[in-house]
């Protein structure tokens, strides 16, 4: 296809210019070259970086989907007109959405596109001898002489012999060059590694890209809400929610299990300000590592999940799990066990559904809250003031009818919906609310059953994960900030020497620097290089600025000078 | 974990009252020196003007002797600025004081500024005090004082005075102090004023080393891009300034002689941002390996990781801007300021307004 085009594109040129046409035509192919020198562009990967930083605001102003699901139904519930705009717009799926991946993807390429031709010409500058000498040294930023006196018998070509090694020992590529004239020179360059690095950060910015890609298909995860009691077996049936990358299979979850035998938690007690506040949280688990193997007692807590079977289980949330006995108008024991709540505040105000389908003749359901320590205020209502059971209490709302659970359609255990369902007591009813402190039970009205308050347990929240890609998103993330550090820090500079010999038998030195790029140190590697080519031929270093017979201006101008001054660069390539 | 010392707590806050007290005083008195500063540097041009100004040409002629670039530094004098695109990137602009704008080395000559030097004195007994009240905060609750907003606010501003200082040894930055030690002083009233709570112990999600490492990494990078803010705005109001008097017009902003000039404004942020990125950088990895330890998961695009990410891509827009053409000077300070602003609407709006995993405010919570 490229092929072609490109064969037909010198006809394309030698077409008659018409009067009126004055732009050159550029052909598909220009055309391609033109996007690809504008997508390449400093300027363009400049603004596509703002783009990017502006595309990933919308994402902490609206409730994303990938992490709180709920807000996201909540605000579509809430504005009912803006709300799916919104959402067509992906703005609840911001960093999956098409406009932001294609940013990305824009930057990406452009990145692709300006690191490899850059790698290519960098290979080749490490490679190729340092640029040949300057006419005229003294031109550049940096610039020094040394007079070797005729008695020390050096000669020009010793003496650029000698100060390649100089350079060579301070760490440069060195050249020497003009031998056979009577002006040799050495050409030495230090700081290929700036370029390098900077090379190797944004390679490694694509690095971390492909590992946190590869980290979302090869991983998996899941919840779980255990009870103090209960056993988690690592299987898919053993999760509440499992969300599996692409590469999942089912082979790859390792047998091991755990139990919750108890978790600890410990509230703020005293400091007045923070007076109940949680300040520890201490699952005891008993694990083991397959159906046979010994069982094993560690400790998990927030900040420090247990590694098992590949996975990482961690504590991400707790809460307390009344346990009831419900019966029916019958008499049978239709529920019994422990109920997940969901905490709503610091007191650990808990929402709960007990469902009772099992209940004869009619089903139950039961709707309200628990109150580790309640607490009545002037109108009657019991509120929570504590995290801690002082006085717990259940108040609940009963009902009756078909709960809708026996047509296999999923429901959401933490809801019931109570539209079709006929309330049997309530606080604003004649029969009153039910309220239950632990060991009380409570006689439904029209006999349909009874139901117990037996004890409380506590339950963890388990986020369970395998994430065989983070490894490698934080090698690139290291080598990334490697070569950002090198790329920032290490500076690229040319040192030229050139020698002769004077008539009266003195060997005269001059060098000069220059730097590439920003260079604020140039000034003091000029002294350092001044210093040692002293040193290596035994001159003594001009005493002018030390002695201070020099007047007291010069001696400042002197200083600011050697401090400030820094090379002038060459315009980099990219500019 | 050890019990709560509300006695150290309450002298804690004493300590800071006092801080603040003095900062306020040094902050009045940078701002005079700087008043008075430039009232002298313009007396002296006057004197220069009417025919004394041999020494200054002397200054000229040895410094064009010294180096051998010196012919140049005549005509880097003013134009030096970023729209001079020849001399860019270099940081050779021009080396003394031309009574317009103060020389990049930032050495004031031989006149004592008393006030500035009082000024200095103030500003290290000030954060001198300020150490000793964070330094009892966390004393008395027994960790480090990074648990809440008005502890990250009181140890950034601690921050941000000890690399003024730290730098003042380094440059004569004495210029920086009125903006500098205000924004400490403004993040102080804060401290006291929005964020405060009381002494107390870390949640379980706070309960980490990872805490010790990624908040004083965050709070240095952040005391940096303090610092590179007050220059960059400087270095703007200094390029309006120097393509004023360049057109010829009268000099409106005397105070502004005793800032360097544009360029050096910016090259000097610029290595200052530098280093703040990389460690913007580090805040940032090492934010994602407690993420993974505390929620299981390395990045999850919580709000605040969003704004450390956005922050981070402004930054890195900055550095590249530097090697852009057309993207240098004033708009790079513009990059610089809309970064730092990030960095404090990340800080205050995103803490309080935004819900997040990071809700560790502190403030208005049950």
């Amino acid at each position: 296809m490229k092929e072609k085009l490109v064969k037909k594109s010198p006809g394309a040129k030698q077409e008659p210019a018409s009067a009126d046409a004055v732009l050159p035509r550029l052909g598909f192919v220009g055309m391609l070259r033109w996007a690809w020198r504008q997508l390449t562009s400093m300027r363009n990967a400049l603004l596509l970086l703002l783009l990017l930083a502006v595309a990933a605001v919308p994402g902490s102003l609206f409730p994303q989907r990938s992490s709180a699901a709920s807000s996201v139904t909540q605000y579509l519930a809430n504005h009912p007109t803006s709300g799916p705009i919104l959402d067509w717009f992906k703005l609840f799926d911001v960093y999956s959405s098409p406009w932001f991946a294609a940013i990305y993807l824009l930057l990406f390429t452009s990145l692709v596109g300006c690191v490899l031709p850059r790698a290519k010409i960098h290979f080749k500058a490490m490679r190729s001898a340092p640029p040949r000498t300057p006419k005229r040294l003294s031109r550049l930023a940096e610039y020094g002489t040394v007079e070797i006196p005729a008695e020390s018998g050096i000669s020009a070509e010793t003496a650029v012999h000698d100060a390649a090694a100089v350079l060579k020992s301070r760490g440069y590529r060195v050249d020497v060059r003009d031998l056979d004239t009577d002006r040799p020179s050495v050409g030495a360059e230090i700081g290929f590694l700036k370029e390098v690095g900077n090379l190797v950060f944004h390679i490694s910015i694509l690095g971390v890209l492909a590992a946190v890609a590869y980290s979302g298909l090869a991983g998996y995860s899941g919840q779980r809400v255990l009870v103090e009691g209960e056993t988690f077996v690592n299987s898919i049936v053993g999760y509440d929610t499992f969300t599996p990358g692409a590469y999942f299979n089912e082979n790859r979850l390792s047998p091991y299990s755990l139990q919750l035998d108890k978790l600890a938690v410990k509230y703020d007690r005293e400091s007045p300000g923070h007076y109940g506040q949680p300040i520890d949280f201490t699952a005891t688990l008993t694990t083991k590592d397959g159906a046979g193997a010994a069982p094993k007692s560690q400790i998990l807590k927030v900040n420090d999940p247990v590694s098992m079977g590949g996975t990482n289980v961690y504590l991400v949330g707790n809460g307390y799990a009344p346990v009831v006995t419900v019966k029916d108008g019958k008499g049978n024991v239709a529920y019994q066990g422990p109920v997940v709540t969901i905490p709503t505040d610091g007191a650990y105000t808990s929402l709960l559904v007990i469902k009772v389908p099992d209940a004869k003749p009619n089903q139950l359901g039961f709707v309200g809250f628990f109150l580790p320590t309640a607490l009545v205020d002037d109108k009657g209502v019991a509120y929570g003031s504590d995290p801690d059971p002082f006085n717990p209490q259940l108040n609940l709302n009963a009902y009756t009818g078909d709960l809708g659970l026996d047509n296999g359609v999923p429901r959401n255990v933490y809801t019931l919906d109570t539209a079709k369902l006929k309330q049997i007591n309530g606080r604003d009813m004649a029969a009153g609310g039910i309220v239950l402190a632990p060991g009380q039970s409570y006689t439904l009205p029209e006999g349909n059953g009874t139901i117990s308050f037996d004890g409380i347990k506590r339950f963890a929240a388990l986020d369970i994960r395998n994430d065989p890609g983070q490894i490698y998103v934080l090698v690139f993330a290291v080598l990334a900030l490697g070569g950002l550090m090198g790329s920032l820090f290490l500076n690229r500079r040319r040192v030229w020497i050139r020698t002769g010999s004077h008539p009266d038998g003195r060997t005269m030195v001059e060098f000069g620097l220059l730097a590439r790029g920003e260079d604020h140190r140039l000034a003091g590697e000029s002294r350092a290089l001044d210093k040692a080519l002293h040193t290596k031929w035994l001159v003594p270093l001009p005493s002018a600025v030390e002695d201070g017979t020099q007047d007291k201006s010069y001696k400042k101008t002197r200083k600011d000078q050697s401090d400030t001054e820094t090379g002038i660069t060459m315009a980099s390539k990219d500019q | 974990m050890p019990a709560i010392n509300e006695g150290l707590g309450m002298l804690s806050e004493q300590f800071m009252l006092m801080a603040g007290l003095a900062y306020a005083v040094a902050f009045c008195a940078y701002a005079w020196d700087l008043v008075t500063y430039s009232k002298a540097a313009k007396a002296g041009l006057a004197a220069a003007e009417s025919g004394a100004g041999m020494e200054e040409n002397k200054h000229q002629l040895v410094a064009a002797g010294s180096a051998g670039l010196g012919a140049s530094n005549a005509e880097l004098g003013l134009g030096a600025g970023p729209q001079d695109r020849a001399v860019r990137p270099s940081s050779k602009t021009h080396t003394s004081d031309d009574g317009i704008t103060a020389g990049d080395s930032m050495r004031y000559g031989t006149e004592k500024r008393v006030v500035a030097r009082v000024a200095v004195a103030l500003t290290i007994v000030a954060a001198c005090v300020h150490a000793m009240a964070v330094v009892f905060r966390g004393m008395a609750a027994g960790r480090v004082p990074w648990g809440n907003m008005y502890e990250f606010c009181t140890t950034g501003g601690l921050a941000v005075a000890l690399v003024f200082l730290l730098v003042l040894t380094r440059r004569d930055l004495r210029f920086l102090g009125t903006f500098v030690i205000g924004l400490v002083l403004v993040m102080l009233t804060a401290a006291s004023v929005a964020f405060w709570t009381p002494v107390g112990h870390l949640v379980p999600a706070l309960q980490s080393y990872w805490l010790v490492i990624h908040v004083s990494i965050a709070v240095l990078s952040s005391a940096l891009f303090t610092l590179t803010f007050a220059m960059s705005v400087l270095q703007l109001v200094q390029a309006r300034r120097e393509a004023s008097i360049a057109s010829g017009k009268k000099d409106k902003a005397l105070v502004m002689r005793l800032v360097p000039n544009a360029l050096s404004l910016e090259n000097m942020s610029y290595r200052i941002n530098g280093i703040a990125f990389v460690g913007w950088t580090l805040t940032l990895m090492f934010g994602a390996i407690w993420a993974e330890k505390a929620w299981g998961r390395f990045w999850g695009w919580d709000t605040k990781e969003v704004w450390t990410f956005v922050i981070w891509v402004v930054f890195a827009s900055y550095l590249h801007a530097r090697a852009t053409r057309g993207w240098t000077g004033t708009r790079a300070a513009w990059l610089s300021i809309v970064g730092y602003l990030c960095v404090v609407f990340n800080f205050t709006i995103v803490n309080v307004y935004f819900s997040g995993l990071h809700s560790y405010a502190g403030v208005g919570g049950s």
